[in-house]
């Protein structure tokens, strides 16, 4: 039979609760973003904030990583591991042009 | 799979073919244990979504450079998008997750009427969005924001300067209308790729819907709905990144508030 840890079934008042906060939050990273802040940068950091927020969400308890095995977080940990290194590694490289000086030749 | 690799007596796989819901529900030689089969098939799909995280992330990072390079161009193209249809778009994919989540609910239990009720609820969600997403791209082939022969019009990109409060009828120079259009192509892959997932996923639902009417699915075997759900659920997470990304860049030129 199915295992109990894999029938992981939550009440539909926290799915629901789930969603409600995603909308809200929605509302949030729209009215920020009528807001010039004091830096380009803040306005990309708090609506990556909040986008990160809200995929957690959805991954925890949409997704049911939260109650899934070890193997499953193993894969979503390095699913984000890997996408951390093509952005670092991407990050790196442009955002350091100008910064290091040409070298005469190369 | 042949019957002898079947776990029931051919008592039991004779009322398995009257009620198709246990027939699936068998152990594949491959396996230790039915709950091996079954963690088997999620792991899975949580290996393809992680291939998918890689490649949405190549178009993020393409995104996030390029408006590094040239900002202003990046924001200049964005408000022309319509960004109230993106925000209808959110909530609807967002309503559609919860959909999602409530028939992966319902499986579990064994409510054969709810699970299908909500399979095609979320089907109609996505299919809403579809629709929304449609009316989107037509008003953007209007606005000739469209690779095309108008699409190349400089000219008409030079009117159209970011617009601050400092300098209200800033131009954008000659040399920085390809960083609008890169930004408008952007656009198009990415959204254009969302919805073709969204379109796979529709398709999937409403296969679904039609299965667990016919019985296929119940509290021992739900696999097909728990794993479609996953891949409903990351389509949905693609877009929580693509709107502020993509639609909410220049928003604030269009208000008034500054600090």
């Amino acid at each position: 039979m199915a295992s109990a840890a894999h029938a992981h079934v939550m009440p539909i008042r926290n799915y629901v609760l789930v969603w409600f906060v995603l909308i809200i939050m929605t509302i949030l990273t729209a009215a920020v973003s009528f807001f010039e802040l004091p830096h380009m940068f803040w306005n990309i950091v708090v609506a990556l904030v909040i986008a990160t927020f809200k995929a957690t969400l959805v991954v925890l308890l949409f997704m049911h990583a939260i109650a899934s095995s070890r193997l499953t977080w193993i894969v979503i940990s390095f699913a984000v591991v890997w996408l951390g290194i093509l952005f670092l590694l991407t990050l790196t490289d442009y955002l350091s042009r100008g910064i290091v000086p040409s070298m005469p030749g190369h | 799979m042949s019957p002898e690799h079947s776990i029931l007596t051919p008592e039991e796989q004779a009322v398995v073919h009257e009620h198709t819901v246990l027939d699936r529900h068998r152990l594949m030689e491959q396996f230790h244990n039915l709950e091996q089969q079954t963690e088997t098939a999620l792991v899975g799909m949580w290996v393809f979504l992680a291939t998918e995280v890689l490649f949405f992330g190549t178009l993020f990072i393409s995104l996030a450079v390029y408006r590094y390079r040239d900002n202003a161009a990046f924001t200049t193209a964005s408000e022309q998008l319509n960004w109230m249809i993106g925000g209808i778009n959110t909530v609807v994919l967002l309503t559609s997750s919860l959909t999602m989540a409530l028939a992966v609910h319902y499986s579990k239990l064994g409510n054969r009427r709810a699970l299908v009720w909500y399979l095609l609820a979320t089907g109609v969600l996505g299919l809403a969005f579809m629709g929304f997403k449609a009316r989107e791209y037509y008003e953007d082939f209007e606005e000739n924001l469209v690779p095309g022969t108008r699409f190349f019009d400089d000219a008409e990109w030079l009117e159209r300067g970011p617009r601050t409060a400092d300098n209200p009828t800033a131009n954008l120079t000659p040399a920085q209308v390809p960083h609008v259009k890169q930004f408008l192509l952007l656009y198009w892959i990415m959204t254009g790729l969302h919805a073709f997932h969204v379109l796979i996923g529709i398709v999937v639902l409403f296969g679904l819907a039609a299965l667990a009417k016919r019985g296929h699915y119940s509290p021992v075997y739900y696999t097909p709905v728990e794993v479609t759900g996953l891949y409903w659920h990351f389509v949905d997470l693609v877009w929580i990144f693509l709107f502020p990304m993509l639609y909410l860049v220049g928003l604030h030129n269009m208000s008034e508030i500054h600090f």
